[in-house]
This record gives C-alpha cells, structure tokens and sequence, in this order.
C-alpha cells in the first residue's frame, strides 16, 4: 500500500518533460478518454438505480409490514353495518395502533388511476376498505381472520404479505443488478485501458528501448505511460460523471406518484457517492497501467 | 599525453583503488544466439583513460560485443563485471544505473524523432532527473564542441548522416561518463567528418575518458593510430584476437 502511495505521488509529481518523453498518440488518447467518459455516464446510472431500488426495497419492506387492509364486500345496505361491526372487532383486537375506514374520496382516488376522474363511486357496489397500522407488537393475523370470519362474514384481511415479499424481493434483485452493473464497468474500465496500455507500450517499444539505452529505470518509463493514462481517466470519468449527474437532474419528477423509475436519482449524502466515480477509475487505469507496463518493461533488456 | 593507467602509477595503489580503474570485465564471456555460437572464451578489462578498437567482419559479434559491455545482454558463459559488480547479480535499476555512467553511440544512433535535437542530447539527464538549469550551460558547450548548435531545434530525420553521428556523441557525452562505446560512429559519414569525429574521441580519451570503437573500416584505425595510444581487438573465428602492429 505505502508503496503504491508513493508511486501515486510519483505519478502525479513528475515534470512536464518527463511527459514528453512519450509521444503523444492523438487517437488512442481521445478513445481513452471517451472510453472512459461512457464507462462513467453509465456507472452514475447504475448507482443511481442500486440507491433508489435500495430505497424502494426499504420503504416497502417498512410500510408495508405495518400496515394491513380490511376489505367488505357485503350488499349496499348492509355495508354500513358490517363496517361498524369489523371496526368494534378491530378496536378490541391486541397490537394495532390505528384503524380507519377510507371515506368515498379516498376509495375514488385509488380507482381514479383505472377508471378516470368523477367515478360516482357511491353508487356502485364496490367494496369498502379499513386501513389497520399495526403497534410495534405485532399483530395475530390468523386470529382476527377468525374472529372477523365469525362476526364480519363480507371481511377479508389483507396483511400484504403476499404481494409484498415478491415486490421486495424484485427491488432486493434489482439494487443488486445495479451493484453487478458497476462491479461489470469497473472489470470494463480495467481491460480497455490495460488494451489500450498495451498498445500504446507496444506503439513505443523504440522509445523504451531508447529510454533505457540513455539509463532510464523501469519506475520512469513505466510513471511516464501511468500518469497518461491515469489522468486520461480521470478526466475521461470526470466528464462522463458530469454528463450522468446532469442527466439524472433533468429526468422529469412525478413526484409523488413516482415509482421505481421516477425515483431514479440521489437523496442526501448519496449524492457524494457518483463524486467517487472518477477517482475509482484513475484508480482502475493506474493499476491497469502499471501492471501492464511492469510486464512489458521486464521482457525488454 | 600518455593514459594514466599505465604499469606505474597503478602499482602503488592497492587492491581496492586498482580496482576502480577497471571499469568493465569480462571474464571467459561467450555468447549464443539461438543454437548458434557467436563467440567464445573472451576475457578483456577496460580500464580507465583507454582506448579500444574493436574490429572484425561484419556479424562477427561486434554489436553484441559491445551490448555485452553496458548490459543489454548477458552472456550465456563466463562473468561480465561492471565497475566492479557482476551483472549477473545486478537488478535492472542497476543496470539502468550503469548505464549512466557508460555513454553509447549507437550504430543507427536511436532518437526519440518526435523531440529536437537538444532534448534528444539532454534526455540521459531528464530521465536520471538531473535536467537542472545550471545543465543547461553544459549542453549548450557540448553542441557546439561537436558543432551541432545551429541543429538544436532541428528534430532527428532532418539531420544528415554526419549530423545524427554527432548527436548521438553528444548525448553521449552529456552525462560526462566513465566509458564511452562507440558502435560504427563513422559508419554513414565521409572521411572529412570522420576525421572529426575521431579528433572528438582522441580528445575525449585525453580527458581520461575510456573509449571503444567498434569499425571495420581499418583504413580509420591507421589514421587515427597515429594520435593515440590504442589497442586493437579483433574478433574473428570465435575467438578475441589482439591484432598486432602490423595492422
């Protein structure tokens, strides 16, 4: 590690007529650095998915275990009365915190997404809902199934279980995905530069040949390809993170409506982690380079 | 001016200060390349302020020879020692290390083509980080002690023949080493410009500089004979031969 830290201050340190010593490769430079620049475009996205997948999983995971809904479907007339009787059983029952009975507004506006505005929801036969939030206890699901099954015929609960574990589950995978993603970017940004190392080593075997001749050590020659390619990263990534945050800036919120892809983005401090993209990849070429030089540089005499 | 290493001002020196005047050896040396064998059981001590030609036929070994001198080779037999280290044990920041102290003029002179010609001549000092100013001063005296000040901007394929030979001098030259191998200097150039260029070696050679030229151009070796005092090796059937003054 010191020694490494020692090489990076190397690197970083030389003057500008060691650079030249290297000739400059017009093509090979600019493909680096657009390499580079996509490699961490895309990298900012794929963080961007893992945090807000993260995000969903949590807020599902949290919400959803807490809360349980009560459908009765019962005729019309008797409607009212089920209801009273489900909400008598509900306050008797241990470990809930609150229970409310969604008014014709709020039933409207979960059917509003399917069946437009001004659905005249009070003159259709559709069933009623009770929201229960359960206390930190728990709740006995079997339990108030039954009771409610003896007293409230027309109830159903509902404790989200069933839709819920897949829907975290998929945002678990999906978070992951992300991680595979960037882990996959960061392989990708090795063997691009390392090709590209390798060829511009190979491009240069005369002027290493040359530079040893006059007494330059392997540490030299090696620093000289290293910072190139080292900075040619990290302005590469620089520009391509500058690029992805500036997309991810202008996707239209939804707000809150959003779901998995409008929340596609940063929240508080996550926002430092795209920052750390270009650093990693100068990290990624500066040891793909010096691996790749110091195995080119031993074959020479 | 005599060299200073003769037989009577080493004598009084002991083991260790003699051994500072040998600056490269090499012991029994053989080299193969492939299958085949290009020379063998060659045994020589370059001392300090002496003056070597190496001659022989072409593919005879003179270039391996001399690579074998300042360790882009290693022998396949015998020990090659540079200022009293054996390379075998050497590591390759050694060799780079040497490799300061020994200037090389190269057959076909080897500039990095994309820097002009005074960076070419000061690259031995950008690379070992001794490009200071106060340098400066020295490379503009050596470019036009080799005469090559009105060139400094110039970049190496402009150069003629005789041009590229006297900057392959000058970077040589310019990190003021101990020996100086020069492999066919006068290879491409006229008789005029090659007188010169063996003035610059005589006088190199006065200033205590060890000195060895690889040519097979015997017509040079007479010529410059003359001027100073030299010895003559000639590599021919495998073997290292002193050529005698019959030469």
């Amino acid at each position: 590690m010191k020694q490494y830290l020692s090489v990076l201050k190397r690197v970083f340190t030389r003057d500008a007529a060691a650079d030249r010593v290297v000739p400059p490769t017009g093509i090979t430079a600019r493909l680096t650095l657009f390499s580079a620049g996509a490699m961490a475009f895309l990298a900012v996205f794929a963080l961007a998915l893992s945090l807000a997948a993260g995000r969903l999983a949590d807020r599902w995971g949290e919400d959803l275990a807490r809360s349980s809904t009560i459908r009765i479907s019962a005729p019309v007339d008797q409607l009212p009365a089920q209801t009273a009787a489900a909400l008598r059983v509900l306050e008797e029952t241990p470990g809930i915190a609150s229970v409310r009975a969604l008014d014709a507004e709020e039933q409207r506006a979960l059917l509003e997404p399917w069946f437009g505005p001004d659905l005249p929801v009070e003159t259709l036969p559709i069933p009623q809902l009770i929201e229960v939030v359960e206390a930190d206890v728990g709740l006995d699901a079997e339990g108030l199934r039954l009771r409610l099954s003896a007293e409230v015929p027309g109830a159903v609960l509902d404790d989200h279980t069933r839709w819920r574990r897949p829907m975290i589950a998929a945002a678990s995978r999906l978070r992951l995905m992300g991680w595979v993603c960037i882990l996959l970017l960061v392989g990708a940004v090795a063997a691009m530069i390392t090709l590209a190392a390798n060829a511009a080593l190979a491009a240069n075997a005369r002027v290493i040949s040359v530079l040893r001749l006059v007494g330059a050590t392997d540490d030299y020659i090696a620093d000289a390809f290293v910072r190139r390619f080292t900075l040619r990263a990290l302005t590469g990534a620089g520009l391509g993170t500058l690029a992805g945050l500036l997309a991810i800036m202008a996707l239209p919120g939804v707000g809150e409506t959003g779901g998995i892809l409008t929340g596609l983005g940063f929240q508080g401090w996550h926002w430092i982690l795209p920052l750390l993209v270009p650093p990693l990849a100068a990290g990624v070429a500066f040891l793909a380079t010096q691996i790749a030089a110091r195995r080119v540089l031993t074959e020479l005499a | 001016m005599k060299p200073f290493l003769c037989s009577g001002t080493t004598r009084r020196f002991g083991a260790s200060r003699e051994r500072e005047y040998i600056l490269i050896e090499l012991e029994n040396v053989a080299y193969s390349y492939g299958g085949g064998e290009l020379f063998s059981d060659i045994s020589l001590t370059l001392s300090r302020g002496s003056f070597h030609f190496l001659t022989g036929p072409s593919g005879a070994g003179k270039t391996t020879f001399l690579k074998l001198c300042y360790g882009a080779l290693v022998p396949t037999a015998g020990r090659v020692g540079l200022f009293g280290t054996d390379l075998h044990g050497m590591s390759r920041d050694d060799v780079a290390h040497c490799r300061r102290r020994i200037g090389v003029v190269h057959q076909d002179c080897q500039f990095l083509d994309h820097l002009p010609v005074a960076e070419n001549v000061a690259l031995p000092l950008t690379v070992s980080g001794q490009d200071k100013p106060t340098e400066l001063v020295n490379l503009k005296e050596l470019m036009s002690w080799v005469g090559i000040t009105s060139r400094a901007g110039a970049l190496p394929p402009e150069l003629s023949g005789g041009e590229r030979q006297r900057v392959a001098l000058a970077r040589a030259l310019i990190m003021s080493p101990d020996v100086i191998l020069a492999d066919e200097p006068t290879g491409n150039v006229d008789w005029e410009m090659s007188q010169r260029l063996m003035r610059l070696l005589i006088e190199l050679n006065r200033m205590g500089k060890t000195v060895v030229i690889a040519t097979h151009d015997l017509g040079l070796i007479r010529a410059t004979k003359a001027h100073v005092q030299s010895r003559v090796l000639r590599i021919s059937d495998r073997r290292m031969h002193l050529a005698g003054a019959d030469l």
